[in-house]
């Protein structure tokens, strides 16, 4: 058995095709007409152009927009000044030939990424290194193995899979591929993953242990090989296999149906998102609205605060993306920890608990109204609700309120159409406001809970903290009873709840938060069809049962280990 | 001569997509163009040398034209970079 890198899910079985290493050798030869030989290797960049170029249109075409940008990054190292130059200044002052001055040229540039220790600048100098390659090959006019077209269905072995290889593997007949080399962000593994080939990568000793013929299988997700493996090894894989296959086929068959509970209870998931460019996501992870829309995203990265019709815009086209589909939009939660330069926010000791959010919107209100009416402007157009963030008493929601409805006033006398009705709501985040959350409901539409904050706040814990970060954990006794709190507070008082921090996306606290009563789900887009599946094989009220069971264990453990028991 | 300092704000620094957009920018220039940082000199218009400088966010560092539209081409460099090439910060 070898040992490698996940780096593309799913479970291979089959029959192996060593790719074999194509070792030229480059011999440095003194050349008689320098000129001439800088013209052939402006042909040979010219022709290795021409072959990227169809390289990116086929990967465009076949695999995605995004693999493609590497190969016109490829382009890019190929048309480069420095490299250029310094291969024909050699050809000239040393009369040697193109391929050796290019070898010499290039390993120098090598060397300097591989001294570096970000793994993605050692990835780079993989990427000079396929290029240049290619570039000494059409010089050395030599073959390459073609893996395009393949008569039988394959596990491909070799020592590593360039992006160009990869990219142009024969789709239909190769089942899954090991190499010796790379990272789980490699090209290649990155590659593999968008083409849902199961894929191990970094195997040491893979060539040594492997030959052309031998039957080979292995689960992508855990990257242990194995090679020529007896009957019961190989039944495990094929039946981890099928079950890796029917989730699969599960999760799309999920996609146009409601998120309903064994029992019918239904929920909204919905999907978090930061500017209108994530819409394509959530839409086809078929999320039932935008829980939270991050509106800082049009704050950041600028000299100017964004107008109220660049904002408008913006708020427009998500709300007439989705439709009728709920789209919450919270307003501006920044503070001194961010860089928005223009807002001379203060550099305080203490950002987290500072001025931020909405007490900089309650405090510069010309910046808060120019949100607003954007944000009612746009409601006119789909299905918008405004989350206030930060909220920690009664004061600051009526505060906001009064501001709201003036500009509402306003819109009135200027004749601009708005949802009158829009509904209002506000991010429980800050323990206070859990705490009183019976008040806040008599004032608000909606809650959102916000954990990501609302573990660190109550927990009195930065996550960011490497020495302490044990402490942040979303199985917290108190977390928990607060949150039950929040949903039954907000019940109480007619109003729906919803979470939009990552504990909504957690497939092992899902079946508790639906037992608790949660409403609404918003979670990154990719998570939807997963928490889809968990839903619908889920007893609202089996789970509602075990709440005060959970509500009474003592430690994080001890709940991790409840969870753990309900699922077999 | 020109030059002017900036810092690099966008989270994945001179990387990947901003490299490459910012050697496209300096390679419209007739100027050389150059920058400095932590005391060494890259060719602002090779993505090798851009990609081999390893900037990450948080850097400041200084860009440098000669020639005759250097101003432009330090300016729009500039802009380049405080705007973050247009990338996002993620919370």
């Amino acid at each position: 058995m070898l040992k490698g890198i996940a780096a593309s899910p799913g479970v291979a079985l089959g029959k192996v095709l060593i790719k074999k290493e194509e070792t030229f050798e480059i011999k440095q030869e003194t050349v008689l007409n320098a000129t001439e030989e800088i013209d052939k290797f402006n042909a040979a960049i010219s022709q290795c152009e021409t072959e990227l170029q169809k390289i990116c249109q086929h990967t465009k075409e076949n695999i995605g927009e995004e693999e493609a940008l590497i190969f016109e990054a490829h382009i890019m190292i190929l048309q480069d000044i420095e490299l250029l130059k310094k291969v024909k200044e050699m050809i000239q002052t040393e009369s040697t030939n193109a391929a050796y001055a290019l070898s010499q040229v290039r390993d120098e540039f090598i060397s300097i990424f591989e001294m570096m220790e970000d793994a993605y600048l050692k990835e780079r100098a993989a990427d000079i290194k396929d290029v240049t390659d290619r570039v000494i090959r059409i010089l050395l006019g030599i073959q390459t193995e073609d893996l395009s077209h393949l008569d039988e269905h394959v596990i491909i072995v070799a020592k590593d899979l360039t992006p160009s290889d990869t990219a142009q593997l024969d789709k239909e007949k190769v089942i899954g591929f090991i190499t010796e080399t790379g990272g789980s962000t490699s090209h290649s593994a990155i590659m593999a993953r968008t083409l849902e080939i199961p894929a191990v990568v970094g195997v040491k000793g893979a060539l040594e242990n492997i030959k052309d013929d031998d039957f080979i299988a292995y689960d992508g997700d855990e990257g242990c090989i194995y090679v020529n493996p007896d009957e019961s090894c190989i039944n495990m894989l094929k039946k981890k296999q099928e079950e890796y296959n029917t989730f699969k086929e599960s999760l799309k068959q999920l996609i146009g149906q409601n998120s309903i509970s064994k029992d019918e209870i239904q929920v909204e998931l919905a999907a978090n998102i930061g500017t209108p460019d994530d819409l394509e996501g959530v839409l086809k992870n078929d999320a039932e609205g935008i829980g939270l829309y991050r509106s800082e995203f049009l704050y950041m990265d600028r000299n100017n605060l964004p107008s109220e019709d660049e904002q408008f815009e913006a708020y427009k086209k998500v709300a007439e993306g989705m439709e009728n589909k709920p789209v919450v939009i919270r307003t501006l939660d920044v503070g001194g920890d961010k860089e928005i330069n223009y807002l001379d926010l203060p550099k305080e000791m203490n950002p987290f608990l500072g001025y931020r959010a909405i007490r900089v919107c309650l405090d510069r209100k010309d910046i808060f109204k120019t949100q607003l009416r954007a944000l009612l402007r746009a409601s006119h157009y789909g299905n918008i609700k405004i989350m206030f963030p930060m909220i920690s008493s009664v004061e600051e929601i009526r505060s906001a309120k009064a501001i709201l409805s003036g500009c509402k006033k306003e819109l009135q006398n200027e004749n601009l159409p708005f949802n009158e009705n829009i509904e209002v709501g506000i991010m429980i985040e800050i323990p206070a406001a859990a705490v009183i959350s019976d008040l806040l409901a008599k004032e608000v539409d909606f809650f959102s809970i916000g954990t990501n904050d609302l573990i660190q706040y109550t927990v009195a814990v930065d996550r960011m903290n490497q020495s302490i970060s044990y402490l942040y954990t979303p199985f917290h006794p108190a977390l928990l009873r607060l949150i039950k709190t929040v949903i039954d507070n907000g019940h109480n008082q007619g109003i729906w709840v919803g979470m939009c921090g990552e504990v909504a996306g957690n497939p092992d606290l899902i079946p508790i938060l639906l037992g608790m009563g949660l409403d609404e789900f918003s979670m990154s887009a990719g998570s939807v069809l997963k928490a889809r599946y968990i839903v619908k094989n889920t007893s609202q009220a089996l789970m509602a049962k075990k709440i005060d069971d959970i509500l009474n264990l003592s430690t994080a453990e001890e709940v991790k280990q409840y969870i753990n028991q309900l699922k077999v | 001569m020109f030059k002017r300092n900036v810092k690099v704000m966008n989270k994945s620094g001179l990387h990947a997509r901003p490299a490459a957009m910012f050697v496209q920018e300096a390679s419209k220039f007739q100027s050389g163009v150059e920058i400095f940082s932590n005391a060494k000199k890259f060719n602002a218009k090779s993505i090798i040398s851009i990609l081999s400088s390893g900037i990450m966010c948080g850097t400041e560092i200084e860009i440098c034209a000669d020639g005759i539209d250097e101003v432009e081409a330090v300016n729009k460099l500039a802009e380049l970079v405080e705007s973050g090439f247009g990338e996002e910060k993620i919370f």
